[in-house]
């Protein structure tokens, strides 16, 4: 009996793992838990086009590629769990889809040698390849969200934020800090007042800080949320009858979750966009015919084409490309972690490569290089309409102030490296 | 009178009425613990799970639907009809009732006699199970609740106080309904206890369930009614909340908030639950307002729980709770 039941789990761990040729690149998600509604689309997203280039190009350069999944619930201490578990079958990289889980594992892929890939979140400096060798954040970071917000606004207002009011209603955790610093600089070069304003996890009760908002009147609110907090924050905001249209939220406060439980009070609202949303893209069509229609599809369906969704499609096509280049400068296609990073490092997508890959005009073109992991960091601003339930993009790509940002992406990176005793490169 | 003054009367209201809130959850914890002594954990899930059941009910989502078309390779996802609103209520709270049985059945029947953490454990079980299965059966995207409640800022409130102080005070609609329903059932389940048979038989396994057992009450009855009726008051903090940030698995979190109020409002006493609630809702609104500017601001959820602490060390049982003295 002992010997049936080791032999079924032996042959149960066979069949999980993935065969020894293919391309493993974990899925670190969050299908259950109190943020669940974000990290699932995402996490279908990431899956389907994975199986849309096994069914449809046999993988990659001749590779099957296989997603392991392993549920983090968006909790730390279980996605480093996660990353211990799957490094072992092979693992190319890692997009942990959490700052918090990020923190942990900069340091542990320093040491496993194992790439990181955190579009759009994580740590900010690691876009300083010169000290983050092994982590990558293109096309945009938190601070490139904060500085396209402010440049979206001086348009907004004819060049001068002069005398204005400009409040941050924020996650009360590291995420929701980051853009923090970068709007105090920010404030000092264009003269607005900066008021911040931190929401404790999760964030169903923020009567405090509308209130605050309503006596205080702020002519900007910007919103760095997560979760539940972000509904309520909208709700809250229509609630108090404030504008909605100068309401404007960072990508993880832009997705469908955040504005529908708030029904047409919603309406107005504006949030950052790094890529293009819906389905009307060619990419689609092939979608359809090999992964959802052959029922292949990670979800049930219904998030197909939403914001989080189009974000998960997006890192996956970030990391198949990456993974073509490293093929290619590997001269083999069974690739391993390191030949990775040296893909994802010379990585380069042009729009033509872009409408190519069934996306046109979806996200901005970039080249990565041993210094630059952190790409352009342009976003577009979006609108949520609220009769037709969907966002309308109201803004071309809007490029961030380098000139505030790199000084501070340098400070905070080499104060890194002098912690972690990291000598730069790339020099 | 000065602004300062008036932001701080308008902030009072709110945490009012941020405390009526809390009292709602912290209600069913209170049912439980006061006929069972134990301390429901699942609390919150069932707060969640009803909300998920009323919406699934109402928008007529085919349950275990992912799961149907899994197996059968259907594509099954609503059965077509809408139902109006009061009639989906009543189909939840019949779905809670069914629970508290199927509870009572397969959970607390077989721990009769067990010591109060044993069941407490057992309700941590049930927190995790109850949530998996509110995921498997209605999904985990979120839902907007809504059963007609209104929301937004009460224009006759505003008009009023700016009438009398210059100063229009914001107040949600839906905070003034919550406040409502809170009186109507805290009086409902005050009259329920006093005055009808059920209820005494509830206070009498409460005070001692080995005397109510000898004098013929059904203890298995008795479990099965007081979960039943905290099932209830978990669809009504699910209807309050779920309208306020739509239904989404974070819902279960409002267990959080009712902490601090039983701790303060003590663990048996329904009106304790109220005023605990009151007494934490302005007290942490308050303390952001004055305090929170100096430090930083965010000092609302730890700030209840020090309140709460205080308290504890004054008068243990809480607020209204018994005090219990053992003589050995």
């Amino acid at each position: 009996m002992k010997t049936k039941f080791v032999s079924l789990v032996v042959a149960g761990m066979c069949a999980a793992a993935p065969a020894m040729a293919d391309l493993v690149i974990p899925n670190l998600s969050y299908r259950t838990g109190a943020y669940a509604p974000g990290g699932i689309p995402y996490a279908d997203g990431f899956n389907d086009y994975f199986a849309l280039l096994n069914a449809r190009d046999g993988g990659i350069g001749g590779e099957k590629v296989s997603v392991p999944e392993c549920e983090t619930a968006y909790n730390t201490e279980k996605g480093v769990e996660c990353y211990e578990a799957t490094k072992g079958l092979g693992s190319l990289v890692y997009n942990p889809l959490s700052t918090g889980i990020t923190y942990q594992l900069i340091p542990k892929a320093l040491v496993d040698r194992i790439p990181l890939y955190t579009p759009g979140y994580g740590r900010t400096s690691a876009a300083n390849g010169k000290v983050f060798e092994w982590v990558f954040n293109y096309p945009a970071n938190y601070w490139d969200g904060a500085s396209v917000a402010i440049k979206y606004l001086l348009d907004e207002n004819g060049g001068s934020l002069q005398g204005k009011k400009i409040a941050l209603i924020y996650h009360n955790s590291a995420y929701g800090k980051e853009p923090i610093r970068t709007l105090q600089d920010l404030a000092v070069k264009h003269g607005f007042q900066f008021v911040e304003m931190p929401v404790d996890h999760p964030g169903q009760e923020q009567k405090s800080q509308w209130l605050q908002i309503r006596r205080d009147k702020p002519d900007y609110v910007l919103m760095w949320g997560w979760g539940v907090m972000n509904a309520v924050a909208v709700q809250e905001a229509a609630n108090i009858n404030y504008p909605m249209e100068n309401f404007i939220g960072v990508w993880w406060s832009g997705s469908e979750n955040d504005v529908i439980p708030a029904g047409a009070g919603a309406d107005g609202y504006k949030s950052l966009a790094m890529h293009g949303t819906g389905m009307d893209y060619p990419l689609y069509a092939d979608l359809k015919q090999y992964v959802y229609d052959a029922g292949n599809a990670s979800g049930n369906g219904d998030q197909v084409g939403s914001v989080l969704y189009s974000r998960g499609v997006y890192a996956a096509v970030v990391i198949a490309e990456a993974v073509r280049k490293a093929q290619e400068l590997a001269g083999t296609s069974a690739i391993n972690a390191v030949q990775m990073r040296d893909g994802l490092e010379a990585l380069e997508i042009t729009e033509e490569r872009m409408e190519e890959l069934g996306l046109p005009n979806f996200g901005q073109p970039f080249a990565a290089s041993c210094v630059d992991h952190g790409g352009p960091g342009a976003a577009m601003l979006q609108q949520w309409d609220a009769t037709a339930k969907k966002w309308n993009l109201i803004s071309g790509f809007i490029a961030p102030d380098q000139d505030v940002l790199e000084p501070l992406i340098v400070a905070d990176s080499e104060a890194f490296a002098a912690e972690a005793g990291i000598t730069q490169r790339c020099n | 009178m000065p602004e300062q003054l008036l932001y701080a009367m308008e902030v009072t209201v709110n945490g009012l009425m941020a405390g009526v809130m809390y009292s709602l959850v912290a209600l069913g914890f209170v049912l439980i613990f006061k006929a069972s002594g134990v301390f429901n954990y699942a609390q919150g899930v069932l707060a969640l799970f009803a909300a998920l059941t009323l919406v699934g009910l109402k928008n007529g989502q085919v349950p275990f639907a992912h799961v149907i078309n899994a197996i059968l390779g259907t594509d099954l996802h609503t059965f077509g009809w809408k139902l109006p609103a009061l009639l989906a209520i009543l189909l939840t709270a019949g779905v809670m009732v069914l629970l508290a049985v199927i509870i009572e059945r397969l959970v607390l029947k077989h721990l009769v006699s067990q010591a109060p953490i044993i069941l407490f454990m057992a309700t941590i079980g049930l927190a995790y199970f109850l949530e998996g299965l509110g995921d498997v059966m209605w999904g985990a995207d979120i839902k907007k609740l809504d059963v007609g409640l209104p929301q937004g800022i009460s224009d006759s409130i505003e008009r009023v106080t700016d009438r009398w102080f210059g100063y229009g005070f914001f107040i949600d609609n839906l905070d003034l309904v919550a406040t409502l329903v809170a009186v109507a059932l805290v009086a409902s389940l005050t009259i329920f206890s006093q005055y009808s048979k059920q209820g005494r038989a509830l206070r009498a396994v409460a005070d001692d369930h080995q005397a109510a057992l000898s004098v013929g009450i059904s203890l298995r009855f008795i479990w099965v009614l007081v979960w039943s009726i905290a099932g209830f008051v978990a669809l009504v903090a699910g209807i309050m909340w779920g309208t306020k940030s739509g239904v989404q698995f974070s819902l279960s979190l409002i267990a959080l908030k009712a902490l601090p109020v039983l701790m303060l409002g003590g663990f048996t006493s329904i009106p304790g639950a109220i005023v605990g609630g009151l007494i934490i809702g302005v007290g942490e609104k308050l303390f952001e307002f004055s305090v929170g500017p100096l430090v930083g601001g965010a000092t609302e959820n730890w700030f209840a729980y020090v309140l709460a602490l205080i308290f504890l060390v004054f008068r243990p049982q809480g607020l209204f709770g018994e005090k219990i003295i053992e003589r050995v």
